[in-house]
């Protein structure tokens, strides 16, 4: 296999041929920002937290789901993408209805870290309040639509590790939403588990067991890391 | 001519509020309103959500006493999964109560309304706050600090917070308490007790001196309410619901807190955010009550612990008996009740049931309605939710004790000024004392505390066509 060699916050760093440039990233030991990434399942760019500056290319691309090319020469920490990510998580909070005091993931929440990690001490737009509802119909596990940024892991995580299929999105831009099946409530879904694998992919409270209280809900992400390392390795006998 | 007087804002309470006075042709007192000027929406927003976010979500309402709404809120919680709380669960919420209304009422005592009657009613409004007493009397002062820490020690002992602990929960409570901290309660309660008995000390000299503002500061009759146990005994978070009149008779006893809206009727008044709760059998206004640390003194038999019977005793026979009626005595009730938490705080010490980790009842939901009432500082806080079949809150209603105390708070007012103001001067001490009136309730209005310090204060004149006469202002 082919080898490609680039320059990453000026550090050389050599990853194989197809590698993206997180992995990339991450050989080079240099942290981007990710929301929507997660180990284990495909990456869709659909957050935007990843962005990265290449020298020659005017546009901004997703480290997460951008291949690397030999000799690029990649920047992660300017001030032009501080701005953006700033920004970028500013509008997923002003996107729907976020709040952490009263959320079960308070404490425990990706979307939360990142916007104390970025320093969002406010947010500069007008907050949208869109009225989405939740999905309770589920014995064991809820779905606040109000707390979701449809980064898609709960979709993927159930497609690709479970198997099942069940999560979907449907509707498009502002109005995307996660669905169930053929948009039916949960509890009443034919294909669900009730394996709970898209509760813990979960990045902030918009999928929670049902019963949790507010900064009550924890997730082990490790726990799906473990299954796909198991399969990946054909440590199962079956 | 006639003219209107504005006090706006009131400051040193828990909120954002205005007094407004009527002045008739001749300059006698026609009429008196409190107007609380902040809107919340708490009731509606909750709408849609999930039951068991509930308490977290309504201990929001107040930074001052959010340990109240926390557990009025898991009671009606409790009511909706149908289950009974674990005896732990059910006592150690009982101690993070006793904590709460150790330290609310410490700040309501010392930091909002010792400056008052510690610094004289003309003392200068630099002067009359805390950072005055801190001046004139340190010793007092800390004290007054450390016992609200105290009781504030004890809310983040359990919840790991002093403010917004999300401990209590539909079915018990989170967490118990460790040795340690038990052991650091039991360390400070004779240094508390110590305040606490000069705390009453002080008020009885200052009563004793002043004999003339307990009859001027509010002396009204009413009706009182508030959460006695099977026996009578004073209660603050079980127990029943019990009415009495202006003359101390019980006229209903044992009131269920489902049955509350037999009871209790909210009237809105135009203007003020603040509803008006009445009691229903005798209409509105007829059958305005107080609720709070006067009323739960006037309703209960006996307190149920030595110290705090004894001086129940002494307050009875030189106050009214069990039908108290100056609001300047809400202090000295207020005093007593941090004696009887302090005792009920050190025999929780010594029973093992908060040491069990059987803290939390889980089931779904089986019942589609709920209604939980506890007794916070200020007062009875009912909450009251609706929800479907999968828990979503459907409606909610939550009384607030100081809600329950407007119609008081208005008359008080009005008799305050009736009492004190006499033709076209308006001196400031009066002024003072009618602001005073608000504080004997401690109201908490949007629950948040106001800085310390000089808050603005506009007096407006307005004549009866709304012409302005004359301003003062204090900033």
């Amino acid at each position: 296999m082919s080898v490609r060699t680039l320059t990453i916050d000026d550090q050389p760093v050599s990853v194989e041929e197809g590698a993206s440039v997180l992995d990339a990233a991450k050989a080079a030991g240099v942290a981007i920002p990710t929301l929507c990434h997660m180990e284990g399942i495909h990456d869709t760019g659909a957050c935007r937290m990843c962005l990265v500056e290449v020298e020659g290319i005017p546009k901004l691309l997703p480290a997460c789901s951008t291949t690397v090319q030999e000799g690029w020469v990649i920047h992660t920490a300017t001030e032009r993408l501080r701005n953006y990510r700033r920004m970028n998580i500013e509008l997923l909070f002003a996107e729907r209805n976020h709040v952490c005091s009263a959320c079960v993931a308070n404490g425990n929440c990706e979307l939360q870290t990142m916007a104390y990690s970025l320093g969002m001490d406010h947010v500069r737009y007008d907050y949208c309040y869109p009225r989405w509802g939740m999905d309770l119909t589920h014995p064991l596990f809820g779905m606040d639509h109000n707390r979701c940024i449809l980064c898609a892991r709960c979709v993927r995580t159930c497609w690709h590790i479970e198997g099942a299929g069940t999560k979907n999105v449907a509707g498009r831009g502002a109005g995307s939403h996660i669905i169930t099946d053929m948009n039916q409530d949960w509890g009443d879904s034919a294909t669900c588990t009730w394996c709970g694998k898209c509760v813990q992919s979960c990045p902030t409270g918009a999928l929670f067991q049902i019963g949790a209280t507010a900064a009550e809900m924890t997730r082990d992400p490790a726990r799906l890391a473990d299954i796909i390392t198991a399969r990946r390795k054909k440590e199962w006998n079956v | 001519m006639s003219q209107r007087i504005v006090i706006d804002p009131v400051t040193r309470i828990e909120g954002h509020a205005k007094i407004s006075i009527v002045l008739d042709d001749d300059g006698a007192v026609s009429d008196a309103r409190f107007h609380v000027v902040e809107f919340r929406g708490f009731e509606k927003f909750c709408e849609g959500r999930m039951l068991w976010e509930m308490p977290a979500i309504t201990a929001r309402t107040c930074g001052i006493c959010p340990v109240s709404h926390l557990l009025a809120s898991s009671k009606a919680s409790d009511e909706i999964l149908a289950v009974k709380v674990p005896p732990a669960a059910d006592k150690l919420r009982r101690l993070m109560n006793l904590g709460q209304f150790t330290q609310s009422h410490a700040l309501s005592f010392f930091h909002l309304s010792a400056p008052d009657f510690v610094m004289g009613w003309d003392a200068p409004i630099e002067e009359r706050n805390i950072i005055g007493i801190v001046r004139a009397n340190p010793e007092l002062a800390r004290a007054g600090i450390r016992l609200r820490q105290f009781g504030q020690e004890i809310i983040e002992f359990l919840g790991g917070k002093k403010i917004h602990p999300s401990w209590a929960v539909p079915g018990g409570v989170r967490s118990g308490l460790s040795r340690e901290h038990r052991d650091a309660i039991v360390s400070r309660l004779a240094e508390s007790y110590e305040t606490t008995r000069a705390a009453l000390a002080l008020f009885k000299k200052v009563v004793h001196e002043h004999r003339d503002d307990v009859e001027k500061m509010g002396k009204f009759d009413s009706l009182f309410m508030g959460l006695v146990a099977p026996d009578g005994e004073w209660e603050h978070h079980g127990g029943r619901l019990r009415f009495q009149d202006a003359r101390g008779e019980v006229i209903a006893d044992q009131v269920s807190a489902q049955d509350y809206r037999d009871h209790i009727g909210e009237a809105v008044q135009s203007s003020s955010y603040l509803k008006s709760p009445y009691y229903k059998p005798l209409g509105f206004p007829g059958g305005m009550y107080r609720v709070g640390p006067l009323a739960r003194l006037n309703v209960c038999d006996f307190m149920g612990t030595p110290q705090a019977d004894a001086e129940l005793e002494e307050y009875r026979a030189k106050w009214g008996g069990r039908a108290v009626s100056s609001c300047y005595l809400y202090h000295y009730a207020r005093l007593i009740e941090i004696l009887a938490c302090l005792e009920r705080i050190e025999r929780l010490m010594d029973d093992p049931d908060i040491h069990s980790d059987h803290l939390r009842a889980d089931a779904g939901i089986n019942q589609l309605h709920g209604v939980g009432v506890s007794e916070a500082p200020r007062g009875t806080l009912f909450h009251d939710y609706t929800v479907d079949r999968d828990g979503v809150i459907q409606s909610v209603n939550m009384i607030i004790a100081t809600g329950q105390n407007n119609l008081a708070m208005n008359r008080s007012v009005l008799e305050i000024a009736r009492a004190y103001i006499d033709g076209p001067e308006i001196p400031e001490h009066l002024l003072n004392r009618i602001e005073h009136g608000i504080r004997n309730f401690d109201p908490c209005l949007s629950c948040s505390t106001h800085a310390v310090g000089r808050m603005p204060m506009r007096v407006q004149l307005i004549d009866a066509g709304g012409r302005l006469l004359d301003e003062r202002s204090r900033d």
